[in-house]
């Protein structure tokens, strides 16, 4: 039996996010029309800060008596650093949603936000080596 | 969920608390077609018990007004499994299962572009299910190793074969795992890392 064959494609190759991708094959939720999807917290305007999954927030302080019951159970998760995944876990709320709690905490200076490494043109050799060295113990 | 009791929101348990000293992480996405394992994956290497995050898309009605609340507004929920693995005090690993369908990838803004690189977990018994997520990988420049979930009752190709059929160039490292077992995927890890690795030796000779 011979394997299906597939096309290998070229960096940059991506079309703008606006043109809808191709119908895939149906399964799990229909959607058609793809470009009229829409975030539920993330449309409009309102600062979000730039806040990615695994970036860990730590809180500075206890929750003021002013916080939203949501700042104060977020506030409490993060007595010790968690990051934003989690957080969005334990609290069950969507990820947008938490990045525009983090970013109001944030500038209420009541939450840390530790940055996440993101990936570089060339990949820093010592973060890898730590990776690896990591991973050989468990 | 009942914020007014915000007191009783389960947290992590102890044992998953990051200690005071973690001030970095970093994150590998493991992305397939449906049913190829991801879920398996992330909770064999995971030291926690795995988590979901949500999000909530609406899709608008054709034609109709943007009213908030518009019965015409249909909500999709997709979810997004991970892990973790704390690498020292300092620096920690998620590892994310993604949904294999590109639609959703930009709900978590940055996931591909931040990751230090992707697994693709591929089924030989429906191997062109995940065709299209390396094409998008490919297409966005993330560095990713090729992982066979050898499912029993799945045929077994010759990896020479298996890499014409993915056209996928020499240096791509493509293994065996069985998702299952932690030792089998962690080696899928190592792989990935080993293969960035080499990526960045290369990038800073050229
Ligand atoms: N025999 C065998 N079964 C497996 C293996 N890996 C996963 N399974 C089973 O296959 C099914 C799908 O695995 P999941 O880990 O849920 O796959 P997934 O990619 O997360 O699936 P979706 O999130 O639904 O797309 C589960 O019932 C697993 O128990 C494997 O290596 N061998
Ligand atoms: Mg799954």
């Amino acid at each position: 039996m011979t394997p299906p064959q597939r096309r290998r494609r070229a960096p940059g190759g991506d079309r703008p996010a606006e043109v809808p991708a191709p119908a895939p094959p149906g399964k799990e939720g229909e959607i058609r029309n793809p470009e009229r999807l829409f975030v539920i917290g993330g449309e409009g305007g309102g600062e979000r800060a730039d806040i990615d999954l695994v970036t860990l927030i730590v809180a500075r302080a206890d929750p003021p008596v002013s916080a939203t019951p949501e700042q104060a159970a977020l506030l409490r998760l993060c007595a010790a650093p968690l990051s934003v995944a989690e957080l969005s876990a334990y609290l069950s709320l969507p990820f947008s949603v938490v990045t525009v709690l983090i970013t109001d905490l944030l500038a209420a200076e009541l939450v840390q936000a530790r940055a996440s490494i993101v990936r570089q043109k060339v990949a820093d050799r010592n973060l890898l080596e730590a990776v690896m060295h990591g991973l050989q113990k468990l | 969920m009942d914020f007014k009791n915000s007191d009783t929101i389960p947290g992590p348990r102890t044992e998953d608390r990051l200690p005071h000293t973690a001030e970095a992480a970093v994150k590998i996405v493991i992305v397939g077609g449906f049913g190829v394992g991801k879920t398996t994956m992330v909770g064999s290497v995971s030291e926690i018990r795995p988590l979901t995050t949500e999000e909530t898309m609406t899709q608008a009605g054709i034609g109709v007004d943007d009213n908030y609340g518009s019965a015409s507004k249909t909500a999709t929920t997709v979810a997004m499994d991970f892990g973790r693995i704390s690498i020292t005090d300092q620096l920690v690993l998620y590892l994310f299962g993604t949904p294999g369908q590109e639609r959703f990838w930009f709900l978590w803004n940055g996931l591909f572009e931040g990751a230090l690189g992707a697994v693709v977990l591929v089924d030989t018994r429906r191997l062109e299910v995940s065709f299209d997520v390396m094409g998008r990988l490919e297409e966005r420049g993330v560095p990713f190793v090729v992982a066979v979930n050898t499912f029993p009752d799945a045929p077994r190709y010759p990896v020479a074969e298996l890499r014409t059929a993915l056209d996928l160039p020499d240096e791509i490292p493509i293994l065996d795992c069985d998702v299952r077992r932690r030792a089998s995927s962690r080696d899928v890890l190592m792989t990935l890392m080993r293969f960035l690795h080499s990526l960045a030796v290369k990038g800073a000779l050229t």
